[in-house]
């Protein structure tokens, strides 16, 4: 090869190489705007919808005016319901699986376990919801109902974070304590734990964010279209963010009247759910770069 | 009880709740058999997986899912096409390329991504993407098998790129020193080591993704449009087995043969992604990446 045809050669591999990377970066473009632009759209359209008074006021005059209070309310009760599920749950899980278990046949049954509940569809959880706890269990549609589904749905997501926060603790720690004598039990309890509480809580709130955004599980076992009482009890049906916005985009007898309200709610669906991640989002940066290990 | 029993016994008890989820995933198995297998008493499974007509509340009704089928499995494609290039290039360019600073910002925007709940999606989808394909293309309706397609493609990219990440990631440091130490740019270094050594990886993170797209429910009952029939364009609307089961199941007297036939149609659905997450899974364990052992 004389030197003007090396040197071109050079140049093609180069080239090809800023037209790959061209592509690349083009990639991450996309991705950027697109999360960019549907939450620039979402806040532009939902932004004058908001008011105090469309955050704490029922609908009134048959959807197409007033708040979204009871919806909003329906999905704390969800969250914090789906919360108080899975998060013990899939701690203990996660204590089991890097604590105690050994590999072999159980773990890696378990592990299929959760690979294949953290990939069954949302509205199969909605049917398992319905058929199990609504109808065999007998709850009915109801908090109760809704909140054992969507814990169940985002256990996955937790038990994943708790392992990774419990593997990041340093095997000295377990070592320093269970030399001294301590138990098994009291070091898990005492040193282990403490000291992935943090990876936990944050891993685990992005799951959160999840049962608070999910619609399909929540249609045939908790939510209503209108409720006209705010929930009494864990047995009542409630009014959900999610849910109200699927209706009013979909069913609602008046679709265009109502699309402020449904922006509106959007909005705070949106705020609500990327508020929660993002706030993780940071803690964890936070937390890894101070390192305390 | 002395120390060693109780430990025994601690120890069980964690076995118990780590079974939760086998138990939780065996429940599910339970309750979609005990309501849509029964289906199967006046319905032959092969006139239901095969039947050509989805007409639940005719008299008398006819329950054939194959266009909710295919339907599901049209959008499930086009979303891969879309969604697997820019993934797999977004996370190259996040694993290899990306400066510290921006690779940070990059992660955080595939993760609120991937937090954006679907009916924030599908809402998106009705109220831009339809009117707008509807105009470009003098269409009837906007709510047509490519709109869901986008939409699940935007759903899809954060299992994948992520997933993809981490396998790139994961490639000995070594594999790409020999690379370049023999005269390799960049770019033939990502090419022909780092990506085929992360192969295996990748395409666990393409099976999950399009695991996540055929079960994904909202984005295609608000923007597939909803006719249970065979597409002839892609422009044409469909009405992929997820939307079924959510539009029909409130309007449904429980225990009737329709209430059945969508529960059944949950059973199809959940082995479908059951296999989805089966071959991932195997995937990811037979070829796994262990360091400099593999190539």
């Amino acid at each position: 090869m004389n030197k003007a045809t090396h040197r071109n050669f050079i140049r093609w591999r180069y080239f090809k190489q800023s037209v790959f990377f061209t592509l690349v970066r083009a990639s991450a473009l996309v991705i950027t705007l697109a999360l960019g632009g549907i939450i620039l759209y979402i806040i532009m359209n939902g932004f004058s919808a908001i008011s105090w008074d469309f955050i704490t006021k029922p609908p009134t005059d048959a959807m197409t005016k007033g708040g979204i209070m009871p919806a909003i309310l329906g999905t704390i009760y969800l969250t914090v319901g789906a919360i108080a599920t899975g998060l013990p749950l899939g701690i203990a899980s996660a204590i089991y699986l890097t604590e105690y278990a050994k590999q072999g046949r159980i773990i890696r049954l378990i592990k299929i376990g959760i690979n294949c509940l953290a990939g069954v569809p949302s509205v199969v959880f909605g049917l398992f919801g319905l058929g199990f706890f609504v109808i065999f269990l007998g709850f009915g549609s109801s908090i109760l109902a809704g909140s054992l589904t969507l814990g169940f749905l985002i256990l996955p997501t937790i038990i994943g974070a708790s392992e990774e926060a419990l593997k990041a603790v340093p095997q000295t720690f377990r070592e320093a304590s269970l030399s001294l004598g301590v138990s098994k039990w009291q070091t898990t309890y005492r040193i282990v734990l403490p000291n992935a509480m943090p990876g936990i809580l944050t891993g685990s709130i992005l799951g959160i964010g999840r049962a608070a955004g999910e619609t399909a599980p929540i249609m045939f076992t908790a939510a209503a279209y209108f409720t006209a009482k705010l929930p009494g009890s864990i047995f009542d049906e409630v009014m959900a963010l999610p849910y109200h916005i699927y209706v009013l985009a979909t069913a609602g007898t008046n679709i265009e009247a109502t699309r402020p309200i449904q922006f509106g709610t959007v909005l705070v669906l949106v705020g609500v759910v990327l508020g929660i991640d993002l706030i993780a989002i940071i803690i964890r940066g936070y937390m890894r770069r101070n390192k305390r290990w | 009880m002395n120390r060693q029993t109780k430990e025994i016994i601690i120890k069980y008890i964690f076995l118990l709740f780590a079974l939760v989820s086998v138990i939780v995933l065996a429940l599910i198995v339970f309750s979609l058999f005990r309501e849509g297998l029964p289906l199967f008493g006046h319905v032959s499974i092969k006139d239901f997986i095969f039947g050509m007509e989805w007409y639940p509340t005719y008299d008398p009704p006819s329950f054939g899912i194959f266009p909710l089928i295919v339907g599901s499995l049209i959008v499930t494609l086009i979303a891969t096409l879309i969604a697997v290039p820019l993934g797999v290039l977004a996370a190259i360019y996040i694993s290899e390329i990306a400066p510290q600073r921006i690779k940070e910002i990059l992660k955080s925007i595939i993760e609120l991504l991937a937090g954006l709940p679907s009916v924030v999606l599908g809402f998106f989808g009705m109220v831009i993407v339809a009117p707008w394909l509807q105009d470009t293309f003098d269409l009837p309706t906007g709510l047509n098998i490519i709109n869901a397609s986008v939409i699940l493609a935007i759903m899809a990219i954060p299992t994948i790129s992520s997933i993809s990440e981490d396998a790139l990631y994961a490639v000995p440091r070594e594999f790409k020193e020999a690379s370049y130490a023999l005269g390799a740019t960049k770019f033939e270094t990502i090419v022909q080591v780092i990506v085929p050594a992360a192969l295996s990886g990748i395409s666990t993170a393409v099976m999950l993704g399009m695991a996540r797209a055929i079960g994904e429910t909202m984005v295609v009952l608000m923007v597939a449009g909803g006719a249970a029939a065979i597409p002839e364009s892609l422009f044409d609307s469909v009405r992929p087995m997820p939307a079924s089961i959510a539009a029909e199941m409130g309007e449904t007297p429980y225990g009737s043969a329709h209430y059945q036939a969508l529960f059944a149609i949950g059973i199809v659905l959940f082995l479908l992604t059951l296999v989805f997450n089966l071959i991932a899974d195997y995937v990811a364990h037979k070829f796994k990446q262990t360091g400099s052992a593999t190539l």
